[in-house]
C-alpha cells in the first residue's frame, strides 16, 4: 500500500514540478531564495573566519583597522563592501540582516496563512453567522492601507521585529487572503467525499482538519509566498522611515545612511556602498518570493492553464 | 441598485465608526497623554500641565473623551494641529490633499494605460520572449524596494543627467513673485486634468450619436480631442499661470517616472491573467472561426471583456495610493498627505494624525463603494437587485 502511495506522490510531484518549471518564473525565484538563504546562513561562518568580534559584529563592531582613514570607508580587502558611517562592516550587516528578514518573512507569512486557512475553512464549513462575521472583518482589514496603518501603530506601541511579525500575521491572517481561501474551501465543501465523511460519522473538526484543509493547503502555500514579500517589504519600509525599534536590518542600513545626510545629490554616487547593496537584497528577496508565488499560481490555478 | 446603495451606505457608516474608534484608541488611549512630553521640561510648571490637561479634556474619563471625539468627528470638527498651531486640521488636509491627488492620479492613469496595453499584448503571445521579459522585469520592479529605486532614479535623472530638480515640489526662485499660492495652481491643474478628458469623452459620445460612418467618426474624434487640448493649453498660456504649472510639472518628473516603473506591473499582470482566462472562452473560438483578423479579436473581443477586473482595480488603486504616498512623498519630499501623516506621527501631532487618518479612511471607503458600483455598471452579469448578491 505505502509503495503505491509513494509512487503516486512522486508522480504528482513530478507533474507539478513540470508545470512549476514550465513558467520559468518559479525556478528563478527558487534560485534567488536559496541563494539568499545561504547568504544569510553563512554569517556565523563569516564571523568565525574573520575572528575579531570587536571589528566584525554587525551591530556594535567598529573597524579599528581603518581608523586613520575614518568611516564610512569604501570597499577594501578586509571589508569587501566597505564600512558604514559608524564603522561597521557592511557585508557582515547584510548577511545578518538577510537572515533576520527571512525569519521575519517566514514567521509572519507562516502564522498569517495558518490563521487564514483555519478561519477560511471554518467560515466555509459552518457558513451563516460565523461566516459573515469573519468576512466583514476581512473587509475592514482589507480597507486600510497596510503601511499607513503600521506607521500609526508605531505611535502607540514600540514595534520590535518579533512584534511586527505577529502584527503582520494577524493583519494578513484576517485580511483578504481569508476571503480567497474561504472560496476555495467552499468548492471543496460541496464535493461528495465531504458528504461521505459526514455520513460515516466524521465530526465537524475531523472533517475540517483532514478533508477540507488538505485541499486548501496548496492555495494557502501560494499566498504564503506573497505574504513573505509583503512582510519583508513592510519591515524594510518601516525601518527606512524610522518607525521600528530594530537594531539592525536592511531597511535600517539605508535609514542610517539617509538620516546622516549621505544620500543627498552627488553623495549618492560617492557612497553607493551604503545604500545600493541593502536595497538590492531587499528587492531581489521580495522578487524571489513573488516569482515562486507566480510559479505556484500556474500549478494551483486551473484558470491560467493553457488549453 | 438604490436599495443596494442604501444598504452599503449604512455598512460604510458602521465601518467608518469602527475605523475612527480604532484610530482614536491607537493615538489617545495609550499610557500617558499628550502632555507627557512636557513633563521633563523644567520651564513648564506642573500647574501649567494640569491646566493643559483640563483644556484638552484629558482629566475626564476615557468614555467621555471618546464620546467628545465622536461628537466632534460627526460635526466635522477635526481640531487644531499642535505643530501648525493655530491652523485647523481641515485646512492642512485641504492644502495637502490636492498635491497628493495631482501626483498620484496622473501616475495611476499613466501606469494603468501602460499596464493595460502591455498585458493585452503579452497575454496574446503567451510564453514568448516578450512575455517573459515583461513579466520578469515587471515583477522585479513591482517588488523593488521603493525608496531604494527612487534613490537610484534621483541619482540618475536629477544628478547624472540633470534633467529634473532634486526633491521638493516648486522652485522658490520662480515662485517668489507669484501672484497666487501653489494650491491655487494645483487645483486648477487638477480641474484641467479631470474636466478635459471628461469633455473629450462627452464629445466622443455625442459624435457616436450623430455620425454613423465609423471612418468619418474616427477623424472627428481626433478633431474633438485636439480641439479641447488646444483650448485648455490656450487658457493656461493666457492665464499667466502657465510657467508655475510648468514648474510643478517639472518637479513631478522623477516621482512620476518612479511611480510609473513601479506600478505598471500590477495592472499588466492583472490584465494578462484576465486575458488568458478570456482567451479560453468559446466566443473567441467563434470569432476565430469567422476568420476575423487576430488584431480585431484581441482588441475588440478579448480585451474588452478582460478589462473588467482591471477597471475595478483602478478605482481601488486610487484608494491604496496612500500606501505609496507615505513612501514616495517621504523620499521625494513632496509635501502631500502621505508625508503629512509620517511627520504628524513622528512629531506626535495627534490631532493632525487622527484627522488625516480618518479622512483617508473615509476616502478609501468611498473608493471601495465606487469600485462596486462601477463593476455593476460595466458587467451586466452582476446585479445588485433585491435578494441577489450582497
Amino acid at each position: 500500500m505505502w509503495k503505491v502511495r509513494v509512487k503516486l506522490t512522486a508522480k504528482s510531484l513530478r507533474a507539478n514540478w513540470g508545470m512549476f518549471a514550465h513558467s520559468k518564473l518559479g525556478p528563478i525565484g527558487l534560485f534567488l531564495i536559496v541563494f539568499f538563504l545561504l547568504f544569510g546562513l553563512v554569517h556565523p561562518l563569516y564571523l568565525v573566519y574573520r575572528g575579531s568580534d570587536k571589528i566584525y559584529d554587525p551591530v556594535v563592531g567598529f573597524a579599528y583597522d581603518l581608523l586613520p582613514e575614518g568611516n564610512p570607508h569604501p570597499p577594501t580587502l578586509s571589508h569587501p563592501l566597505g564600512t558604514d558611517i559608524l564603522g561597521r562592516d557592511i557585508l557582515g550587516q547584510l548577511m545578518h540582516s538577510t537572515a533576520k528578514a527571512f525569519m521575519l518573512g517566514l514567521i509572519a507569512a507562516g502564522f498569517g496563512v495558518l490563521i487564514s486557512t483555519l478561519v477560511g475553512s471554518i467560515a466555509a464549513y459552518f457558513g451563516g453567522f460565523i461566516d459573515s462575521v469573519f468576512m466583514r472583518l476581512a473587509d475592514v482589514v482589507m480597507l486600510f492601507p497596510l503601511i499607513a496603518f503600521l506607521v500609526a501603530l508605531s505611535a502607540a506601541i514600540e514595534i520590535t521585529l518579533f512584534k511586527l511579525a505577529i502584527i503582520l500575521a494577524i493583519l494578513m491572517g484576517f485580511g483578504g487572503t481569508t476571503i480567497i481561501l474561504k472560496s476555495q474551501a467552499l468548492t471543496v465543501k460541496v464535493k461528495p467525499f465531504i458528504e461521505a465523511a459526514r455520513v460515516s460519522g466524521g465530526g465537524h473538526f475531523r472533517i475540517i482538519l483532514s478533508h477540507i484543509i488538505p485541499n486548501v493547503l496548496p492555495l494557502s502555500f501560494l499566498y504564503m509566498m506573497f505574504g513573505v514579500t509583503t512582510a519583508i517589504f513592510s519591515e524594510a519600509i518601516l525601518s527606512y522611515l524610522g518607525f521600528l525599534n530594530v537594531r539592525m536590518s536592511l531597511g535600517i542600513m539605508i535609514y542610517t545612511a539617509n538620516d546622516s545626510g549621505y544620500l543627498i545629490g552627488s553623495r549618492l554616487g560617492t557612497y553607493w556602498y551604503l545604500w545600493l547593496p541593502p536595497g538590492l537584497i531587499i528587492s531581489l528577496l521580495c522578487a524571489g518570493f513573488y516569482f515562486v508565488g507566480r510559479g505556484l499560481d500556474e500549478v494551483v490555478n486551473p484558470r491560467l492553464r493553457e488549453r | 441598485m438604490l436599495r443596494y446603495s442604501l444598504k452599503r451606505f449604512i455598512q460604510m457608516a458602521v465601518v467608518l465608526v469602527i475605523y475612527a474608534t480604532l484610530v482614536w484608541f491607537i493615538f489617545y488611549a495609550m499610557p500617558g497623554d499628550v502632555t507627557m512630553k512636557f513633563i521633563g521640561n523644567p520651564k513648564i510648571k506642573p500647574e501649567a500641565i494640569q491646566k493643559m490637561r483640563v483644556q484638552f479634556g484629558l482629566d475626564k474619563p476615557v468614555y467621555i473623551q471618546y464620546a467628545l471625539f465622536m461628537k466632534s468627528l460627526f460635526t466635522g470638527n477635526l481640531g487644531i494641529s499642535f505643530n501648525h498651531y493655530p491652523r485647523t486640521v481641515w485646512s492642512i488636509i485641504a492644502e495637502r490633499w490636492p498635491r497628493t491627488v495631482t501626483l498620484f492620479l496622473t501616475a495611476i492613469v499613466l501606469y494603468y494605460a501602460v499596464g493595460f496595453y502591455l498585458g493585452k499584448v503579452i497575454a496574446w503571445r503567451r510564453g514568448g520572449v516578450a512575455d517573459y521579459t515583461a513579466t520578469v522585469g515587471g515583477i522585479m520592479l513591482w517588488t523593488v524596494f521603493t525608496p531604494w529605486w527612487c534613490l537610484l532614479l534621483i541619482w540618475f535623472f536629477a544628478f547624472k543627467l540633470d534633467w529634473f530638480p532634486l526633491g521638493q515640489f516648486v522652485t522658490p526662485k520662480v515662485w517668489m513673485l507669484a501672484p497666487v499660492g501653489s494650491n491655487f495652481v494645483f487645483t486648477r491643474m487638477l480641474a484641467t486634468g479631470l474636466f478635459g478628458p471628461l469633455a473629450i469623452l462627452v464629445g466622443w459620445w455625442g459624435l457616436r450619436k450623430v455620425v454613423h460612418d465609423s471612418r468619418t467618426r474616427k477623424w472627428l474624434n481626433w478633431g474633438v480631442t485636439a480641439g479641447i487640448l488646444a483650448i485648455s493649453l490656450l487658457v493656461w498660456a493666457n492665464s499667466g499661470l502657465g510657467k508655475y504649472a510648468l514648474d510643478i510639472l517639472w518637479h513631478m518628473g522623477v516621482p512620476l517616472i518612479a511611480l510609473l516603473t513601479i506600478g505598471f506591473a500590477g495592472s499588466m499582470l492583472l490584465m494578462r491573467d484576465s486575458m488568458l482566462e478570456t482567451i479560453n472562452e468559446d466566443y473567441i473560438l467563434t470569432a476565430r472561426a469567422k476568420g476575423l483578423p487576430e488584431r480585431v479579436i484581441r482588441d475588440h473581443h478579448a480585451a474588452r471583456t478582460a478589462l473588467l477586473p482591471v477597471a475595478t482595480s483602478f478605482v481601488l488603486a486610487i484608494a491604496f495610493a496612500l500606501n505609496g504616498a507615505v513612501i514616495i512623498e517621504s523620499v521625494f519630499s513632496w509635501p502631500g498627505i502621505g508625508r503629512t501623516l509620517v511627520n504628524a506621527v513622528a512629531t506626535q501631532d495627534y490631532p493632525l494624525a487622527v484627522g488625516a487618518y480618518t479622512f483617508l479612511g473615509l476616502f478609501a471607503l468611498i473608493a471601495h463603494f465606487a469600485a462596486d458600483i462601477l463593476y455593476a455598471v460595466l458587467d451586466p452579469r452582476i446585479s445588485y437587485k433585491r435578494g441577489e448578491g450582497a
